[in-house]
């Protein structure tokens, strides 16, 4: 014998109160970020090859320029100066080209099932981008690890490394939203890998991931204010470096990130139904 | 469903559209590729938009009140929408986390879906080692979760074996009493054994519609098929309509279901 309550004709759960649907979103949101966490664990294979960069980066990269200091980065050797530029680089890396996923699960027809049921789009898309975060947050351990391994010298403590999660929770979020903005418009791969790759380099280059803004020449100064990466890279050398080091105060940076986010989220919210088509 | 229309930049691939099925009926829409089938039911699901018109599905307008529509359809599309790189207990996990089915209850649901499917023993396999039959019956037991008032299936066996076709009409069959059930077809010995009403859409048009009898009868031929009756509406576009996009998909599907 059932209890009546589990016996209700549709299994529509009716949640008009605010609290309510509060609740489902969350749960919503938890559904989107589990799955996208047991696909990762049946095949890590892209979360392992992705490891690679970063440390080519750091061990390469990272040791001649230390050697030959060429990049001035006053008090802080310039392995220091980069480790969090090359993290935040690796979270723009393997977010900018989540969108791809999107496209995949169009042409492949899985998407339907996400529109097709009464998840709101903006929670669709938010868990989306949190999903997108958990493989940020791979690249974010392996950064560190290396860093560890190779003995720079991070501050990091319970309290800045729950930091540093925020921060590419956050940075994950907005680069994969931006991602599927563009996937939602271009909607095939061929044109989707085409604006990608046109979009990571400027990023990349017009931002204080791998050398100060000091340096840089004034007319690319104020695109990389404009760039979200010069704030999550401001954020995590607020973070995991000596105080004095970045540019902007930490909830400025943080602010930023979040309100870029939420804007993203709204916007993609808008254009992934074009999906179904 | 009244009047209901989609363009597509200056193609009209719906026109005004009107037609009702009963709570309890299983209606088939049949017509050949590019008719329209795909976009009508595109519209009722809410995941496109009409041009004009209205539709109700489920009492809730699918313009006004999607949110609402989308909590009370079950929908197999045409394209898989199973995903092959999870199990298939995994698959219907999401779904019922997308519908909001509370934690405790999401299990046992999940497995009465996949044992009145058939698919108990297959539960914890990954999808990409199923058979092309086997994922047709996880996306019904996938769109069943929340027990829908009306199920949308976009062309059920397109792509499948004659053994598979059979073992789907049967659990369609077993459906029947459950929910309201909308089917397209192009295969038309699907719409005279599952359908009790057809509509026989052309280019964007319903050009007839009744039980598969009475639409045998208004041939005023002796001994005709609802081939026949196809035939004479649409014309000889069976082979010959049908965008290649359209081909293109049906193709991949089949491929998929290897």
């Amino acid at each position: 014998m059932s209890p009546p309550a589990s016996s209700e004709p549709a299994g529509a759960p009716a949640a008009p109160t605010y609290g309510g649907r509060l609740l489902a979103s969350v749960g919503q949101i938890a559904t989107i970020v589990g799955y996208e966490g047991r696909k990762l664990r049946h095949d890590p294979t892209e979360l392992l090859l992705r490891a690679i960069q970063p440390a080519l980066w750091l061990v390469v990269f990272g040791s001649v320029f230390s050697e030959i200091h060429a990049i001035p980065t006053g008090s802080l050797s310039y392995l220091e100066f980069l480790t969090p530029g090359v993290l935040a680089q690796s979270v723009l890396f393997i977010a900018i080209f989540y969108g791809i996923a999107s496209i995949r699960e169009r042409e492949l027809g899985i998407i339907i099932k996400f529109l097709v049921s009464p998840t709101p789009r903006m929670i669709l898309v938010g868990g989306k981008a949190l999903s997108a975060s958990l493989r940020g947050l791979s690249q974010a351990v392996v950064v560190l690890l290396l860093a560890v391994a190779l003995s720079v010298h991070l501050h990091l403590t319970p309290l800045t490394v729950a930091g540093v999660i925020v921060a590419v929770v956050l940075g994950s979020a907005l680069f994969s939203t931006l991602s599927m903005v563009i996937a939602s418009l271009v909607r095939t791969q061929e044109r989707f890998l085409g604006i990608g790759q046109l979009l990571t380099m400027p990023l990349f280059f017009a931002s204080n991931a791998i050398y100060p803004l000091s340096i840089m020449p004034p007319w690319l100064r104020p695109f990389a204010l404009f760039n979200p990466l010069t704030y999550l890279v401001d954020a995590l050398r607020n973070l995991v470096l000596p105080a004095g080091t970045a540019m902007f105060p930490l909830a400025l940076d943080l602010g930023v990130l979040f309100a870029a986010t939420l804007g993203l989220i709204t916007l993609c919210a808008a254009l992934y139904p074009r999906m179904a088509q | 469903m009244d009047q209901l229309s989609r363009q597509f930049g200056t193609f009209t691939a719906v026109d005004r559209l009107s037609f009702q099925v009963g709570a309890d009926q299983v209606f088939g829409l049949i017509g050949p590729n590019g008719a329209g089938k795909t976009t009508t039911i595109k519209m009722l699901t809410t995941l496109i938009a009409p041009s004009s018109g209205r539709a109700r599905v489920a009492g809730y307008d699918v313009s006004g009140t999607p949110a609402e529509v989308r909590r009370r359809i079950g929908y197999v599309p045409q394209l898989i929408s199973a995903d092959a790189q999870v199990t298939g207990f995994e698959n219907l996990w999401v779904v019922a986390g997308l519908h909001g089915i509370p934690r405790a209850e999401r299990r046992p649901r999940i497995h009465e879906a996949l044992e009145l499917l058939g698919l108990r023993p297959v539960a914890d396999v990954l999808v990409r080692n199923y058979s092309g039959g086997m994922i047709r019956r996880l996306e019904i037991a996938s769109a069943l979760l929340h027990r829908p008032e009306v199920l949308f299936l976009d062309e059920p066996t397109v792509g499948l074996d004659p053994v598979a076709r059979e073992a789907v009409w049967e659990q369609i069959e077993q459906l029947r009493s459950r929910t309201a059930i909308v089917l397209t077809t192009h295969y038309m010995e699907e719409a005279d054994r599952l359908c009790g009403r057809v509509g026989v859409l052309h280019r964007g048009h319903l050009v007839a519609a009744g039980s598969p009898a009475e639409l045998k009868a208004s041939l005023g031929r002796p001994a005709v098929t609802l081939q026949d009756v196809f035939l004479h509406y649409a014309g000889e576009e069976v082979e010959l309509g049908g965008a290649y996009r359209e081909a293109g998909r049906t193709r991949r599907v089949a491929a998929r279901l290897e």
